[in-house]
């Protein structure tokens, strides 16, 4: 945007009262870069005249000195001739240059829609806390809705009758799990070597240094392998879904499928699902590994284990049940990073903002859905006593 | 070009029909059929619920009353098996075309086959073929949506609305985005269509070239009264009508 020039002339508007009727006199440039014109100049000081007692019972304008315009003027204009009929004040416009009375003319054709702006009223707290509960209501709904189509549609699958894209299972198999490794194997890596670090300058002092295995192997194998790669999968494939599904909502996708009698909830959301709950515990089993391999590089280099030693140190101190704890924890949690990201994407609405916002929603869902599957599996593997 | 009144099986039967969202009523009351052969056009100004009306006709909205009647039952007081199999004779092309993005155009076109016929790979690979040659698409069977311009994305989704060689063919918007030439070429393929394969076709649009050159019957729906205020063979209604909207609208503003 130009900025406005202030060695450059300003517009002005001299206002001239005559026997009852006032005069505007426009002159200098009426353009959106120039300054603003001096106070006593200005449409303001008109719009003051319109109210002056006695009332002006005319208005007109003489625009000889105008240099240029465009709507900066129209804007004013129109805030005055709204002034001068509001106040029963009659506007000649014949003074005004040429295509403005026109224009002015256009932009009064078609009144105001009735009720059409938009007006902010504060609601009052009662109504806000109704509207709140009501729309929890309509989300938990549109949820259970969701989750009853998609038992179904599992009751279909075992029955062998679900209609989805064996091929496409695939591709989602390959995306959710192969190109995933990458970044599973750094996280899982750093995951560890922290793990181990914290643990060695406590150990240290007592120099029980090769508890960090012990440390290490339990706290990868039995949650932090899966929590990693829950959250991993949840920013990289969770958001993947509800980005996909959205767009396909936006784009009609999602209709056409329906109209030729395909469930979306089949065709869509199983397939997804079933790649993240069988991809989950194979990328967990491998983040466990890489997060031991961590700890193994800490405890080997820094610490100087024997790496024979450090190794059979964590086989003999991880008890096989956490190996399977972590397990039913990742399929847990493939589930519900499927579910979030699904869900998100087939409520989507039919704007690019709407895609954005599924997007984030189905993220901080599956990472809350994580943390509180987590919160709630720790309590009952202490209940079952694991 | 002016069509034939077609002859006088009714196909779908419109009575006493409702939409709405929640509380707010896009449009009450509408009452008409289309008949075999028909080239039913539902027009109105922007805004007026027409889209909304295909999708109550093509079922994915419920309506708020009235009922939708196919030769095969009614589509909103059957069970979602039996709407599924009237549907599966009914073919739609959405505004984009709405062409599976993941999909080439021939996957796009195999998609139903696969599902509902036991043809092999082989067969519906030239079935898929045939359908793209009919719409002027020959030679782009492994293009992907994204390939291809928009007018070709709305001939496509014209091949895949017709894969199961349906009864009726619904057009959301046909010309919209396409410019006047391939606008004409569109609706040339319409009448020819229809002709051959002696379809119905139901077609929402405002382009008035297309209303009067592929249109035998019409309803208007009007956005101040949110119902239909006419029907009937556009060029009738035309010549006819003292309706000042509908005239105004039959002859772009101009009266």
């Amino acid at each position: 945007m130009q900025r406005p020039d202030t060695n450059s002339p300003a517009p002005s508007c001299r206002v001239s009262a005559a026997s009852g009727a006032l005069l505007a006199t426009l002159s200098g440039p009426w353009l959106i870069t120039s300054p603003a014109p001096a106070p006593d100049a200005s449409p303001a000081a008109l719009l003051r005249a319109l109210e002056a007692t006695p009332r002006p019972a005319r208005l007109a304008f003489e625009s000889s000195g105008v240099t240029g315009w465009d709507s900066s003027l129209l804007s004013a204009l129109r805030a005055v001739l709204a002034k001068a009929a509001a106040t029963g004040v009659q506007a000649d416009l014949s003074g005004l240059p040429e295509g403005v009375a026109a224009l002015l003319d256009l932009a009064a054709k078609v009144p105001e829609r009735k009720g059409a702006a938009r007006h902010s009223v504060s609601e009052p707290f009662l109504e806000r806390v109704g509207g709140l509960a009501l729309s929890v209501r309509d989300g938990f709904e549109g949820l259970t809705e969701f989750l009853g189509d998609v038992t179904l549609a599992c009751l279909n699958l075992a029955r062998g009758r679900a209609v989805f894209q064996r091929s496409e299972l695939l591709s989602l198999i390959k995306q959710s799990g192969l190109d995933a490794l990458p970044i599973v194997s750094l996280i899982s890596l750093l995951v560890g070597l922290i793990l181990a670090f914290v643990g060695a300058i406590q150990l240290r002092q007592f120099g029980a240094q090769i508890y960090v295995s012990t440390i290490v192997g339990i706290a990868m194998v039995r949650v932090m392998g899966a929590i990693m790669t829950g959250i991993i999968m949840a920013g990289r494939t969770g958001a993947a879904f509800a980005a996909e599904l959205g767009t396909m909502q936006v784009n009609e996708e999602i209709d056409a499928l329906r109209t030729f009698g395909f469930s979306p909830t089949e065709f869509l959301v199983l397939p997804r699902m079933l790649a993240l709950v069988l991809m989950m515990p194979l990328l967990c089993v491998y983040a466990d590994l890489m997060g031991v391999l961590g700890g193994f590089i800490v405890g080997v280099v820094m610490l100087d284990i024997n790496p024979m030693q450090y190794l059979t140190t964590t086989w003999q101190s991880v008890p096989l049940v956490n190996f399977w704890i972590g397990l039913t924890h990742s399929t847990v949690f493939g589930v519900l990073i499927a579910l979030a990201g699904c869900y998100r994407g087939m409520r989507c609405g039919r704007s690019a903002l709407a895609v954005g916002q599924a997007t984030t929603s189905a993220v901080v869902t599956s990472i809350m859905s994580i943390i509180i599957a987590t919160a709630v599996l720790t309590v009952l593997c202490e209940i079952l006593g694991f | 070009m002016q069509a034939d009144a077609g002859t006088t099986e009714p196909r779908i039967q419109v009575s006493n029909l409702t939409v709405a969202y929640g509380d707010f009523v896009i449009m009450r009351d509408l009452n008409f059929t289309v008949k075999q052969g028909d080239i039913f056009i539902i027009m109105g100004g922007s805004g007026c619920g027409k889209s909304t009306l295909l999708r109550v006709l093509v079922g994915l909205k419920e309506p708020a009353q009235g009922t939708v009647t196919y030769r095969q039952g009614s589509l909103w007081d059957v069970d979602d098996e039996k709407r599924s199999a009237i549907l599966r004779r009914t073919g739609v092309l959405f505004q984009s075309g709405a062409l599976f993005s993941s999909m080439t155009l021939a996957e796009n076109i195999s998609l139903p086959l696969q599902q509902y016929t036991s043809l092999p790979a082989k067969d519906i690979r030239e079935l898929a073929s045939l359908k793209l040659a009919l719409v002027g698409l020959s030679g782009f069977e492994d293009f992907y949506p994204s390939e291809i311009s928009g007018g070709m994305c709305k001939r496509a989704g014209l091949a895949r609305a017709m894969a199961l060689d349906p009864d009726i063919l619904f057009f959301d918007e046909p010309s919209a985005g396409l410019d006047p030439v391939s606008a004409h070429l569109l609706d040339e393929l319409i009448l020819e269509l229809r002709d051959s394969l002696k379809a119905t076709f139901v077609v929402v649009t405002h382009e008035l070239a297309s209303i009067f050159d592929i249109g035998s019957n019409s309803v208007y729906l009007d956005v101040e009264t949110r119902t239909m205020t006419a029907s009937g063979n556009p060029t009738t209604l035309l010549e006819t009508t003292t309706d000042p909207l509908l005239r105004r609208f039959l002859t772009r503003g101009k009266e």
